[in-house]
């Protein structure tokens, strides 16, 4: 077992873990997120054209009158990805946009990818995304008080907001975009990063109960310190895993992949570092879990 | 926790091969299936277009208030109720009346009552009406009407979808209800999907109108195919209803291309009529409100058969003869959703995903043995086991998998191992305290459940939402995910128990190292 003395550090690690989540509300709300397509209506197409270069898409483009048109080369060459803001439902603009690349581009055009969401359903596709995540923070705030005492409960939600949040802040700043399968990594990550705090809320609860002269801080160290091999071996699996899909698993992939990367880090850190202090700060010790047992078994 | 009764070993190998073999059924030959049972591709995989199309009904609810201003002013004429300045407005009648009350009586009386009909399923009248002050009123549909002209049209629309579809011929194609208005396609394998749009994108209300000569009330003013600007009297002589077949064909005298169609009884009947009394005028073909010509009446046509030409190409016969046999949709549909994916990008996707699959799942099993030695080994097994019996479920569930979908066994493969880890950490502890090496193993399977079931009941949670909420390929992420922890905990707490309990049991007298 190791012996590391993670209580000293819980007092930096919280001022850190503060300044990162408020930094990346700050970015949330002034520099915002950068909503793919599903999120904010529009039309891509990802093709592949040999000969072609993303300023030719453009000046393709340029004279429809599409508003915002983005063009950039997407994994392979010679593949392209086109973003178009275009926010009503024209069922007609798909073929138009087609059919001038296929005409004015002078090579061979195979339209790989096209996709179109209207403004209807992208307005409730971002509402449904918010609500599952929402609703999956609610669920497994229940669960926690199901199993545990209502600290760990507040314990662990705060610990997944801060992932959340931190996950986010950090693809606002990048400008990376937020899609479907990014708000699936979202989910994936609050469920991670619950399966690390709770095996260590389960150690902490186990030790409560066996040393009564210890105080939480030490008790929260020792439980940490006995987990931590389950904790990095799991996290090393786990990333493994997910390296495999960032770096093999094609483009389309990418995105979903380095949210979960991300999650993942700093889900393992945040069960170390923000779930565990908050236990102290609501002056958990034996008599909180001897309650609830008193309570159950009369 | 380490002893199994012969009975539970065999329950546990049971289920692990009974649930493995299914994923044999993948393998079967393609047209030679001996059960019909496989994983599903995803679009994202195989290729094919997703569209999403929602009926607007709003021009339906127009047309049928206006339906309802003849049997209203009847109902008002029969029992001697005065009105004036009846206007329809939008979707409103709005009316004088010099007795409210007797029309309050009228209106809501449930015995045939024709022109507000009693909707028994919602408990509710078709229609309502609101006073606006003494003697004004604005009649409207209720909130039940409108939901009852709504499902009738998003039924009949779906209809209509189908057989459009059906009738372009493409593999295997989905077509579902989805919510109050709207209607989901899947069209697996199709390349590119706006013939099918535009097909779908018209409604193909097809009626035969007289041109009148002169601008008379009554008639509408619309440009025909050459340009040239008709007044086309407002009666419907015949519509697309009385058409039982549509075909395209090729007019013998020029080559032109032309669609032509049988009537059925009725439709021949008043076409025959309508033809005889008119020889000589000439007759608008309109479709959905632009005339496709206007030719003249030369002779009766009595037989129920015509021909309709319009300077259209093959291609433009072909589709309108497909529109007309289908019938025609009550309300357009707007495409609000549309996913393509060429065929080229899905076996792009499949390759990259069973890539990286294999790649993680060797990194993987690689680092377990390094970590763990001949656990490593037990937990690599239960790894297989869980990754066999994954596809096992899959296959029987016939679920579809999506590019996120094989990102979710991928993950599975990560996080399965957490479960083992667990356990073989925990007996580690239990080593150093206890002397017995067999009581540690045991109490170290004990003590290690409550955190397992915790950690992965957790995870668990996050996929139920995730499917309940995700759409298309997110749920089918939702699927593996979920299923995968489903057969992690079964390997993990039955298969590599027991593989344990025999490492154990027979080395019991030598030292075990973990």
């Amino acid at each position: 077992m190791t012996n590391y003395n993670f209580s000293s550090k819980f007092k930096h690690a919280n001022v850190f873990s503060i300044i990162l989540f408020l930094i990346s509300i700050i970015l949330i709300f002034f520099k915002g997120l950068n909503y793919g397509i599903d999120f904010k209506g529009g039309t891509l197409i990802e093709l592949r054209s040999i000969n072609t270069n993303a300023s030719l898409i453009r000046d393709v483009l340029k004279n429809m009158d599409l508003g915002d048109v983005n063009v950039k080369k997407f994994g392979k060459e010679g593949d392209f990805l086109i973003k178009i803001e275009q926010k009503n439902d024209n069922n007609k603009l798909i073929p138009e946009i087609k059919k001038n690349l296929s005409d004015n581009l002078n090579s061979d055009v195979n339209f790989r990818r096209v996709e179109n969401v209207g403004p209807k359903v992208s307005a409730e596709l971002l509402k449904s995304g918010i609500m599952a995540i929402s609703l999956s923070l609610v669920a497994m705030l229940f669960y926690i008080w199901i199993r545990f005492e209502w600290q760990f409960s507040i314990g662990s939600i705060i610990a997944l907001f801060h992932d959340v949040i931190i996950t986010l802040g950090i693809f606002s700043i990048l400008s990376l975009e937020i899609n479907l399968s990014i708000i699936a990594a979202v989910l994936t990550i609050v469920g991670y990063s619950m399966n690390d705090t709770v095996v260590i809320y389960d150690r902490i609860r186990e030790n409560l109960g066996k040393f009564h002269k210890l105080n939480i801080s030490d008790i929260a160290n020792l439980s940490i310190n006995e987990t931590l091999a389950r904790t990095i071996i799991t996290s090393v699996t786990t990333l493994l895993a997910l390296f495999s899909i960032f770096i093999l698993g094609g483009e389309i992939l990418r995105g979903f992949s380095f949210a979960m990367i991300l999650g993942v880090l700093v889900g393992t850190y945040s069960s170390i570092f923000v779930a565990s202090p908050i236990l102290k700060y609501f002056k958990v010790s034996y008599k909180t879990i001897e309650k609830e047992e008193e309570k159950i078994v009369p | 926790m380490l002893n199994f009764s012969k009975i539970n070993v065999l329950i546990i190998y049971f289920i692990f091969v009974i649930i493995g073999l299914f994923s044999l059924l993948n393998l079967q030959n393609e047209n030679d299936r001996v059960i019909e049972k496989k994983i599903n591709l995803g679009l994202d995989l195989q290729g094919g277009s997703y569209l999403l199309l929602e009926i607007n009904s709003d021009s339906l609810v127009k047309e049928k208030i206006q339906s309802k201003v003849i049997p209203i002013k009847k109902l008002l004429k029969d029992n001697g109720i005065n009105y004036n300045n009846f206007k329809i407005n939008e979707k409103k009648l709005s009316l004088f009346l010099d007795n409210i009350e007797k029309f309050d009586f009228l209106f809501k009386s449930r015995k045939d009552n024709l022109v507000n009909p009693y909707i028994d399923n919602y408990r509710s009248y078709e229609l309502e009406y609101k006073k606006i002050n003494n003697n004004q009123i604005e009649i409207s549909f209720s909130k039940f009407g409108l939901l009852t002209i709504n499902n009738s049209a998003l039924k009949q629309s779906i209809e209509i979808v189908r057989r459009r579809i059906d009738d372009v011929g493409t593999k295997e194609p989905t077509i579902l209800q989805r919510g109050e208005k709207r209607i989901l396609v899947e069209l697996p394998g199709l390349k590119d999907p706006e013939r099918i749009k535009s097909l779908l994108g018209k409604t193909a209300q097809l009626n035969f109108r007289l041109v009148s000569d002169n601008n008379e009330f009554g008639t509408d003013e619309l440009i025909s195919e050459n340009g040239e600007k008709l007044n086309i009297s407002k009666r419907i002589i015949m519509s697309g209803e009385n058409l039982i077949d549509a075909q395209p064909s090729i007019q013998n005298q020029n080559n032109e291309p032309t669609v032509s169609f049988t009537l059925d009884r009725l439709g021949a009947q008043k076409f025959g009529r309508a033809t005889t009394d008119n020889v000589g005028k000439r007759l608008a073909i309109v479709l959905d409100g632009k005339i496709v010509s206007a030719p003249n009446i030369n002779e009766p046509i009595t037989s129920g058969n015509g021909m309709i030409s319009g300077n259209f190409t093959f291609q433009e016969a072909t589709d309108l003869a497909l529109l007309l046999r289908s019938g025609a949709l009550p309300t357009p549909l707007i495409v609000v959703e549309e996913r393509t994916v060429g065929p080229d990008l899905g076996e792009d996707s499949i390759k990259s995903g069973i890539t990286s699959l294999i790649v993680g799942f060797i990194l993987v099993i690689l680092f377990m043995l390094y970590k763990y030695k001949i656990f490593g080994l037990i937990a690599n097994t239960a790894l297989i086991a869980n990754l066999i019996m994954l596809i096992g479920a899959l296959t029987i569930l016939e679920a579809t998998l999506t590019l996120p979908g094989i990102a979710g066994i991928i993950l599975t493969v990560g996080m399965a191992v957490d479960a083992n880890v667990l356990i073989f950490e925990r007996i580690r502890e239990e080593l150093k305290t206890e002397k017995s090496i067999i009581h540690a193993f045991d109490s170290g399977y004990s003590r290690a459940k409550i955190t397992v079931l915790d950690a992965n009941i957790t995870t668990l949670i996050a996929a139920i939402i995730l499917f309940a909420f995700g759409s298309g390929p997110v749920k089918g992420f939702a699927i593996t995910l979920g299923i995968g922890i489903l057969t992690t905990l079964f390997t993990a707490y039955f298969l590599a128990r027991h593989l344990t309990s025999m490492v154990v049991l027979n080395n019991k007298n030598k030292e075990i190292k973990i």
